[in-house]
């Protein structure tokens, strides 16, 4: 064997073992999630209200509480966000100050999730009056997802190539005509990627919908935006460490249910993007 | 009729001075031939026709350049590049159908007609020596196509939206002999409806095709005269030498 061949068989053995190390725990941890929390998944458990104090019952409040919260995120975040790509990718132009600007959204990205609670208390909850709401927990999710989607939506279009852009130029093809036609339809794959992580992100987070929408115990369903609901992650922490005796299967149910929740979401933003892949060509 | 007329035009992209001086003329229907060494400064003088220069970072310009008798900065930009058409040296397929890239530029002029698109799109594939090489898969990736073949199509959907001039980059720098003279028949047939302005670092492309042929050097037009003067009996030593190949 060749010193070229046993060098790359080493690295290749590294970095299998890089990758296994990183499955390994995911893999255990939806193992016993699974393991745990299927006994408690029936019919029951996702469409009914919770009851005898949330150690019965359903969870059917929070899963409803968790979906709308996380469509009215994405509701609020990706248009503004694409929007805001857009201008930061075509047509703001590479000055100090812009670049100021990128690095300083990419870093928002970064917050802990706490502070967009308080800011979504502040401003929604308390100066606008929205009260805890859908409304408030939605636009404060949406917040706290928009750097991830501005960033990934940005870099998918600066990705498409400047030749392209100049080809639909020489044409006489005007700058919008061009980012309509040409950039964003072959950025859409990377956009979806960032709506994907900002779903999951959304979907997961507990402290921002703490002070804006969850409510503790509310065995009913929202009637409007302007009604607190529950959701799961806040749901899966109250039984888990505000509520004694909880059966350890509902927690893990629980669990399991947004765990189960998440990947669906984000295997119908997969499925888009692997239709819009199939699609581009070069 | 005289198409572009440059009045000692200067052009800098950042500290480069890439243009130097030019004063040129190109006439109506003619095929002007540009040659020159690397960096001599031919693709940002095409460039300039369209205002693709302008897109450049730091791209500033002086002098006058004037496109049918008006000042090119004050044409409108999309109307000018719509009659000033492109096809740079490589084959740069939108990624679109063959149909939907040639349709492209005559879809961005507002032609939402069908039998009209579908009609100038038939034309134009002619006139690029494609169509019966693609009519029975216009819906196909125009990626699945050969290198000369999408050179072709980069034609077409340039002819597509009817322009008056057309500026060719290298169009064969990337192509076989056979696909070469191919892109070289199309060029000769279009010159009675168009103008064409021919960059190649090809000599004798220019010597086949150019009517009259403009020799660029660092920046510099050295010398523009009938291809027939140019290649025989040049004014300026330079000419002759890059010419017979002995730089560049
Ligand atoms: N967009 C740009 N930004 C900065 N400098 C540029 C740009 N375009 C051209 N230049 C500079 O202008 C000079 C002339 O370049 P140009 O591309 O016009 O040469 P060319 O004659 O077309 O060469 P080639 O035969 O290699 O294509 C070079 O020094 C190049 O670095
Ligand atoms: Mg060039």
């Amino acid at each position: 064997m060749s010193n070229t061949q046993r060098s790359q068989k080493i690295a290749f053995f590294f970095l299998f073992l890089a990758t296994l190390l990183i499955l390994v725990p995911v893999g255990l941890i939806v193992v016993v999630i699974v393991q745990k929390g299927l006994p408690a998944i029936n019919w029951q458990f996702l469409s009914d209200i919770p009851r005898q104090g949330m150690r019965a019952g359903g969870i059917f409040p929070a899963i409803i509480g968790t979906f709308y919260l996380v469509f009215g995120a994405i509701l609020f975040a990706l248009p503004i966000g694409l929007l805001a790509a857009i201008y930061l990718s075509e047509y703001a132009g590479n000055n100090p100050l812009n670049r100021i600007i990128k690095l300083a959204i990419v870093n928002l990205a970064g917050v802990p999730s706490v502070v967009y609670g308080l800011f979504g208390l502040a401003l929604f909850v308390v100066f606008l009056r929205f009260g805890a709401s859908i409304l408030s927990g939605s636009l404060t999710l949406g917040i706290m997802i928009l750097p991830i989607i501005i960033t990934t939506a940005r870099e998918a279009l600066e990705s498409v190539p400047q030749s392209f852009r100049e080809v639909s130029l020489s044409l006489g093809a005007s700058k919008w005509q061009t980012i309509r036609h040409i950039v964003l339809p072959n950025a859409i794959p990377g956009i979806l990627t960032g709506t994907i992580l900002g779903l999951g992100r959304a979907a997961g987070e507990t402290a921002p919908i703490l002070f804006t929408v969850a409510a503790f115990y509310l065995p009913r369903l929202p009637k409007s935006i302007f009604d607190q609901v529950m959701a799961l992650p806040y749901h899966l922490y109250v039984i888990s460490t505000q509520v004694p005796n909880v059966e350890e299967k509902i927690r893990y149910g629980t669990a399991l249910v947004l765990l189960s929740l998440v990947l669906f979401m984000n295997l119908v933003a997969i499925i888009i993007r692997y239709n819009f892949r199939k699609r581009k060509k070069w | 009729m005289v198409k572009f007329v440059a009045k000692d035009l200067n052009i800098w992209f950042g500290q480069v001075r890439a243009l130097k001086n030019v004063d040129i003329e190109i006439k109506a229907n003619e095929i002007l031939s540009i040659i020159g060494p690397s960096n001599s400064g031919k693709t940002s003088f095409l460039r300039m026709l369209n205002r693709l220069n302008d897109l450049s970072p730091g791209f500033r310009m002086g002098g006058w350049l004037g496109f049918d008798g008006e000042d090119i900065r004050k044409i409108d930009i999309c109307g000018l590049r719509k009659r000033v058409g492109m096809v740079f040296a490589l084959p740069l397929p939108l990624p679109l159908s063959i149909f939907e890239n040639v349709a492209y530029g005559v879809k961005m002029h507002g032609e939402r007609r069908r039998p009209k698109v579908c009609a100038l799109v038939e034309h134009s594939l002619k006139q690029a020596y494609l169509w019966d090489e693609v009519k029975d898969r216009l819906d196909v990736s125009a990626f699945k196509l050969s290198g000369g073949q999408q050179q072709r199509l980069c034609i077409a959907r340039t002819l597509a939206v009817e322009p008056e001039v057309i500026l060719f980059d290298e169009p064969c720098s990337g192509l076989d002999p056979i696909s070469t003279s191919k892109v070289e028949e199309a060029m000769l047939k279009l010159k009675k409806d168009y103008t064409i302005v021919l960059v190649t670092n090809n000599v004798k492309q220019a010597a086949r095709v150019g009517d009259r042929t403009a020799f660029f050097l660092s920046g510099e037009l050295v010398e523009l005269d009938s291809t027939e003067k140019i290649f025989t009996n040049p004014a300026d030593r330079r000419t002759d030498g890059y010419i017979r190949g002995e730089f560049g």
